[in-house]
């Protein structure tokens, strides 16, 4: 029998419709398959990060427990922890600690700590990732034992609340990131309070004001464009040349009195930055800008409003959620941007905190970076812990900026 | 501005306009009856639209359009260099094709024309008597702080008439105001049209042979010239006299239907 769309089917040289249906599925398997490729390798990248932000460690002390103390040093008073500080370190020390906070003022566990940092000062000398203990304990056990016999083998959580409150510290066991997760966030809002009116502004000229038919505008969007694809490290050399040598004198904070500082300060790569990311904030602020309907415009001049009236009344406020939301994205990308600021002249390693615009400073990423380079496994885990923070930080501006949106489009 | 001599609403004198150097329209005379509501009708790109937003300077923010001629109002040219086309489209307000109200409440949507252009006024009561006379205050009275959005496409339109009347008008231009309507809304505009012109000047553009016969006093055909595709003026008189006695045959071909 000849299917009842035979007529449709016609001479031999169409495809059959099953062969059709067929392409197609073949087409939905490599998406889908494009998908699965994607998703496995953030698994895989989340899973190796997270490995590394807790495991067990073989720690070796200078000073062994045992030796200061017959009894465990958590079963000590506080005033006997004290003795046994001023017992081990030197004189000079032991005061400049008790200035620093007077030991009276300290708790036992402050001082504890203080301990284990000054006297018994341990290092890491082997550092197993989680699912190495996990799965191969066997062997995790067996190696640990062969090479540190007499060391102590425990599980060690890096990621902890401390580690974000401490500064640098050549002990990966108490190295902290404060100095550069500060650093990163004021580096953040220099960026944005540099490129968001800007970036806005410029959008507004050129999506409301420019003559499209004018052929100089033309040239200048099309530039635009091309600079959101420059390299980031080209835009660190422009700030380099710009904001720490011409622009020095303003930059090192000299003309309000800062004196002995130079360019390399955190208003410098901030301005970099800002610079790296107006391009991207330009395009973005056009294409919200862009989207808002014509008639809505032609609604509001038609009432005899003035450009301006029409641009501040109608235009931004229905494309403010697009322009954040875009805005939200690139500062997600400058959060993690590295090379501008390695040109620029951030700090690798900074135990004070950054006070100012005129600081010194790091940043998270120069940080892992630098972390990374170190040969001894603890750093390893300890940049990992870092790199889970910072995504940890952009999950937070992404889904301040998913709020944001979503309560601007409500709002009417 | 006020000069009391000229009694038309608007007087066009040999009106050419230009899309860069293509001229969409040509020498077109009109002269526009006060509170009269005057249909421009005519096959697809004579230029009706067009026509329509040069009475209030809407063609103005279209770059690279030209206007000759003149047109006047209360005697004075609104293409005069002195003249403000803000100030123009305040006093001859427009509707648009597609109802447009703005993205906010109903109240704001009356209320902010008013208010850019330095009302001083109980706000309240504009609101209301806005929304009376463009006949929809009884069924919106109880949710004016509700999206604007929310409403039907018939009574979206009517809040876009009484955006327009608040800010105290002259002349409403109304561009095909009914094309995106269902039968009834239409209907109900059209209601809307007779009623305010006691008050109002109104022209309207209608792409609707029936509805320029049913709402209209007078009709402007236009049609498009053959030669330069150029749209201009066939005829214009009293509606009665152009759908039932029209003088040019172009006209009376369009208006049985034998052409456009």
């Amino acid at each position: 029998m000849k299917p009842f769309n035979s007529w449709m089917i016609g001479n031999g040289n169409q495809e059959s419709l099953a062969g059709r249906h067929r392409k197609g599925k073949a087409w939905r398997n490599l998406f889908v398959s494009s998908l699965v490729i994607g998703v496995l390798s953030l698994v895989v990248l989340l899973f190796s990060i997270v490995d590394q932000t807790m495991g067990w460690i073989v720690v070796e002390y200078k000073n062994q427990p045992s030796e200061l103390s017959l009894q465990p040093l958590e079963a000590l008073n506080q005033d006997e922890l004290v003795g046994i500080l001023q017992d081990n370190v030197t004189a000079r020390r032991f005061k400049a600690l008790n200035q620093a906070i007077p030991f009276t003022d300290r708790s036992t566990e402050d001082i504890l700590d203080l301990i284990t940092e000054e006297v018994l000062q341990p290092s890491v000398v082997m550092s197993y990732r989680l699912s190495m203990g996990i799965f191969n304990r066997e062997e995790m056990l067996a190696d640990a034992a062969e090479r540190y016999p007499d060391a102590e083998l425990k599980f060690h959580l890096w990621i902890k609340p401390e580690f974000l409150n401490r500064p640098m510290s050549s002990n990966p066991l108490f190295a902290g990131i404060r100095p550069a997760l500060l650093g990163s966030l004021f580096l953040i809002l220099i960026t944005i309070g540099f490129a968001f009116p800007i970036g806005i502004g410029a959008a507004i000229y050129l999506e409301e004001y420019a003559d499209q038919r004018v052929w100089f505008n033309r040239v200048i969007q099309a530039n635009i464009e091309n600079l959101a694809g420059v390299p980031s490290i080209v835009y660190g050399i422009l700030g380099l040349a710009i904001f720490v040598r011409a622009l020095g004198g303003i930059t090192s904070g000299s003309f309000v009195g800062i004196e002995g500082g130079n360019g390399r300060t955190i208003l410098s790569a901030g301005l970099t930055m800002g610079l790296l990311v107006l391009p991207v904030m330009i395009v973005n602020a056009r294409e919200a800008i862009r989207a808002v309907p014509q008639s809505l415009r032609l609604a509001s001049y038609g009432l005899g409003a003035t450009r301006w009236q029409t641009i501040w009344h109608h235009v931004l406020p229905s494309a403010i959620s697009g322009i954040l939301t875009g805005t939200i994205l690139t500062i997600s990308r400058a959060i993690g941007e590295t090379a501008p600021l390695i040109v620029v002249g951030a700090a690798t390693y900074l135990t004070s905190d950054p006070t100012g615009p005129f600081s010194k400073f790091t940043a998270l990423p120069i940080l892992i970076y630098n972390w990374t380079t170190r040969p001894q496994e603890a750093f390893r885990n300890i940049a990992a812990t870092a790199i889970l923070v910072l995504l940890i930080v952009l999950l937070t501006l992404n889904a301040a900026a998913i709020l944001l949106r979503n309560r601007l489009q409500n709002r009417i | 501005m006020m000069e009391r001599e000229h009694t038309m609403a608007l007087e066009v004198r040999e009106m050419d306009f230009y899309y860069g150097s293509f001229r969409a329209v040509k020498n077109v005379n009109l002269d526009i009856e006060p509170r009269k509501i005057t249909a421009i009708i005519g096959p697809s790109g004579c230029g009706k639209s067009t026509v329509i937003r040069c009475f209030n300077r809407m063609n103005d923010l279209i770059p690279g359009t030209r206007l000759t001629g003149e047109v006047l109002f209360h005697g004075q040219n609104i293409y005069a260099t002195d003249v403000d086309p803000v100030q123009i489209r305040r006093l001859i307000g427009m509707v648009f094709q597609k109802p447009n109200p703005f993205p906010k409440s109903i109240y704001e949507n009356v209320a902010w024309g008013a208010r850019i252009n330095g009302f001083t006024g109980n706000m309240d009561d504009l609101v209301e008597e806005s929304l009376s006379q463009a006949a929809l205050w009884d069924e919106v009275k109880d949710s004016l702080s509700k999206s604007a959005l929310a409403l039907s496409g018939g009574q979206q339109q009517r809040l876009c008439i009484a955006r327009a009347l608040a800010v105290k008008p002259e002349i409403i231009l109304m561009d095909e105001p009914c094309s995106a309507l269902d039968p009834i809304a239409t209907l109900k505009i059209e209601d809307l049209m007779r009623e305010l012109s006691v008050h109002y000047t109104i022209i309207i553009v209608t792409h609707n042979m029936q509805q320029a016969a049913r709402a209209s006093d007078y009709t402007a055909f236009f049609t498009m010239d053959t030669t330069d595709r150029a749209g201009l003026l066939v005829e214009y008189g009293e509606t009665n006299q152009i759908f039932t006695n029209p003088k040019d045959q172009r006209t009376e071909d369009y208006i049985t239907g034998r052409f456009g």
